[in-house]
């Protein structure tokens, strides 16, 4: 196992050189205790490096969006956080991510572990063909945990996710009957049920109505006292309303025409919205904000 | 169908009602009429089938069937008792032999295997090319290698092996469609919960993909009832007595009705004709509990 360090502030992120006027204003959110680093990431599938070079801290207790243009490589990161790469034939990870100073590509790391601390809510809600009750419990239960009663376990979820209420006189009824938001913060219940310390989300409102949205995000914002929270999105005012910090990805084409995903910038979301310090960053977001 | 003018605006006066339909083109229609040829010999097929037998047994569809024994003497006393118990016997350990085998050969080639190794690709061609193999073949080897190699004999145990593996590709193809029908996001949302990989597999891979298995598993087994060649070959015949463990001898109703219908007298007809009924209520009775599976596990979905 590598320990490394997580020596904070001084880290800057691969692209950007220059660092704007606030002190705390590089990537390494001086001010707060990084629970994931990144050194020197990249990503391969196969021969091709989707991902390279990418230098993160996430601090605790934020929330953290990684924005970008399609195929820059958000997921691809995202997903060596829990590990979920390795289902990926031919995926491989060079570099360092850490997870409280440990190694989560280590030898010795259960990756049942990191996923188990590291809790993912996907694009697409994907309940299990179950009733919600059983949605729920499936992750206390798998993971082997004895609680005294299930049924509170079920009932603290549901109301961290704000479902409770919706749901409490239906919980033996299949998940599969539930609106796509409601599916989606079901999804967030289940993931908090094994109660993680990171959760990640890759653009849990992509398939979602505005009302739904911004259910989850109030969602987001209530649960980000308490966990780690990253977030991909393609929604600039998504990230502005959610995160306290925002990573922006692109992706540059070498020498043999072949696209790699990097980190631009990362810093401060008032920072990266209002005073970015790559031209990059600014033309993708006023780009987007129209 | 394009669209060649701008349609009229609908304040514009109208030579015709605008939504008015125009009826089904004839290439619409004539490939339905195919739909319903084809359905239509299939099904005829199938009851002219059952009426044709189920009126030349008629006479002889009674309880003689299944309390009397098989005679070659006596066509008015013979029944098909011991038939009737060696196909039970046959099949529940035909089943026992061929589904668990062939399910974890599935969950292995879809949940386990590396699909770009060498052997694994062997495995699958195999299976394959097994699903292909004639099941008089499988017969012989019953014969050489397990009644014979293993001395065996002509036993329960020996007849429901070489069934068992006549029908095994059946079983592993069934389930691997089954088990790939599941979504992907499924066995990435338990294992991003935590859960192991064979708990993902065993709690949220098979449930689902049951439905599939049980279809598959009932398609094998009936392929499996009805043969008679194998039985044949390892030597299976006429006994009077049912069989009381896997060491017993036995005698099948697929073989009964062949040796019934190789037999010269018009009686032994008839009777071959009522104890294919019975084979056909068996088979039925299985597919039900086959549909009945599939719609208790979906309707907890
Ligand atoms: N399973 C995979 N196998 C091979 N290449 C992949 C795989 N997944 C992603 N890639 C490639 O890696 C690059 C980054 O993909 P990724 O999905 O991470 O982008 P993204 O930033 O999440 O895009 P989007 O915003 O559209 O979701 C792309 O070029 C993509 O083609
Ligand atoms: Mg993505």
């Amino acid at each position: 196992m590598t320990e490394s360090t997580p020596d904070l502030p001084v880290s800057v992120s691969a692209a950007s050189g220059a660092i704007a006027d606030s002190d705390e204003s590089n990537n390494t959110d001086g001010a707060n205790e990084s629970v994931i680093t990144t050194r020197d990431l990249s990503v391969f599938y196969g021969s091709y490096q989707a991902v390279r070079n990418v230098d993160m801290d996430f601090g605790k207790n934020r929330i953290t969006a990684m924005i970008g243009p399609s195929g820059c490589g958000k997921s691809t990161v995202l997903r060596c956080f829990n590990r979920m790469n390795d289902l990926i034939a031919g995926a491989r990870v060079e570099g360092t991510i850490t997870y409280h100073g440990q190694d989560v590509y280590a030898d010795d790391v259960d990756t049942i572990e990191v996923r188990r601390r590291v809790g993912m809510v996907f694009q697409k809600p994907n309940p299990f063909p179950k009733s919600i009750y059983d949605n729920i419990a499936y992750g206390p239960r798998v993971n082997g945990w004895k609680v005294d009663s299930m049924d509170d376990v079920v009932e603290e979820a549901l109301t961290r996710a704000a479902l409770w209420d919706e749901v409490k006189d239906k919980l033996k009824e299949s998940a599969l009957a539930l609106s796509g938001g409601q599916q989606q913060r079901l999804c967030i219940a289940r993931c908090i049920a094994v109660q993680p310390d990171v959760i990640l989300m890759d653009e849990p409102c992509a398939s979602l109505d505005p009302i739904a949205t911004s259910k989850i995000e109030d969602l987001m914002r209530e649960l980000a006292g308490d966990y780690t929270i990253i977030i991909v999105t393609h929604n600039m005012q998504q990230a502005a309303r959610v995160s306290d910090r925002t990573a922006f990805f692109t992706a540059d084409v070498d020498d043999h025409g072949v696209r790699h995903g990097r980190l631009v910038e990362m810093d401060k979301t008032k920072t990266i919205f209002t005073n970015p310090s790559d031209p990059r960053t600014e033309g993708y977001i006023s780009g987007r904000f129209g | 169908m394009t669209i060649t003018e701008p349609l009229p605006s609908p304040s514009a006066p109208l030579d015709r009602p605008l939504l008015k339909a125009t009826g089904e083109p004839l290439r619409e229609r004539a490939f339905k009429w195919l739909l319903w040829f084809c359905m239509g010999v299939g099904l005829l097929t199938l009851v002219v089938l059952l009426t044709y037998v189920v009126i030349k047994g008629w006479s002889r569809l009674d309880s003689r069937l299944i309390t009397n024994m098989p005679s070659s003497v006596l066509p008015e006393t013979a029944g098909a008792q011991s038939a009737i118990a060696g196909t039970l016997w046959l099949m529940t350990f035909t089943a026992i032999w061929s589904l668990p085998t062939g399910i974890l050969a599935a969950i292995y080639l879809e949940e386990y295997g590396d699909a770009n190794r060498w052997y694994n690709r062997a495995i699958e061609i195999n299976i394959l090319n097994l699903a292909a193999v004639p099941s008089i073949v499988f017969g012989i080897l019953g014969l050489a290698f397990i009644s014979r190699g293993l001395g065996f004999g002509p036993t329960i145990l020996t007849g429901s092996i070489t069934l068992a593996l006549l029908v095994l590709p059946i079983v592993v193809i069934a389930s691997r469609e089954a088990i790939r029908a599941v979504p992907q996001s499924i066995r990435a949302g338990s294992l991003a919960l935590g859960a192991t990989q064979w708990q993902t597999v065993y709690r949220q891979v098979l449930p689902a993909a049951i439905p599939g298995i049980a279809t598959g598993a009932i398609l094998a087994l009936s392929r499996a009832i009805g043969e008679a060649a194998p039985l044949l070959m390892l030597g299976v015949s006429f006994v009077q007595f049912n069989p009381d463990g896997l060491m017993s001898n036995f005698t099948a109703l697929p073989v009964q009705i062949y040796s019934w219908t190789t037999e010269a007298r018009p009686e032994y007809g008839t009777l071959a004709a009522a104890a294919s009924v019975v084979l056909l209520i068996m088979l039925l009775a299985m597919n039900s509990v086959a549909i009945y599976i599939r719609n208790k596990t979906q309707r907890r979905w």
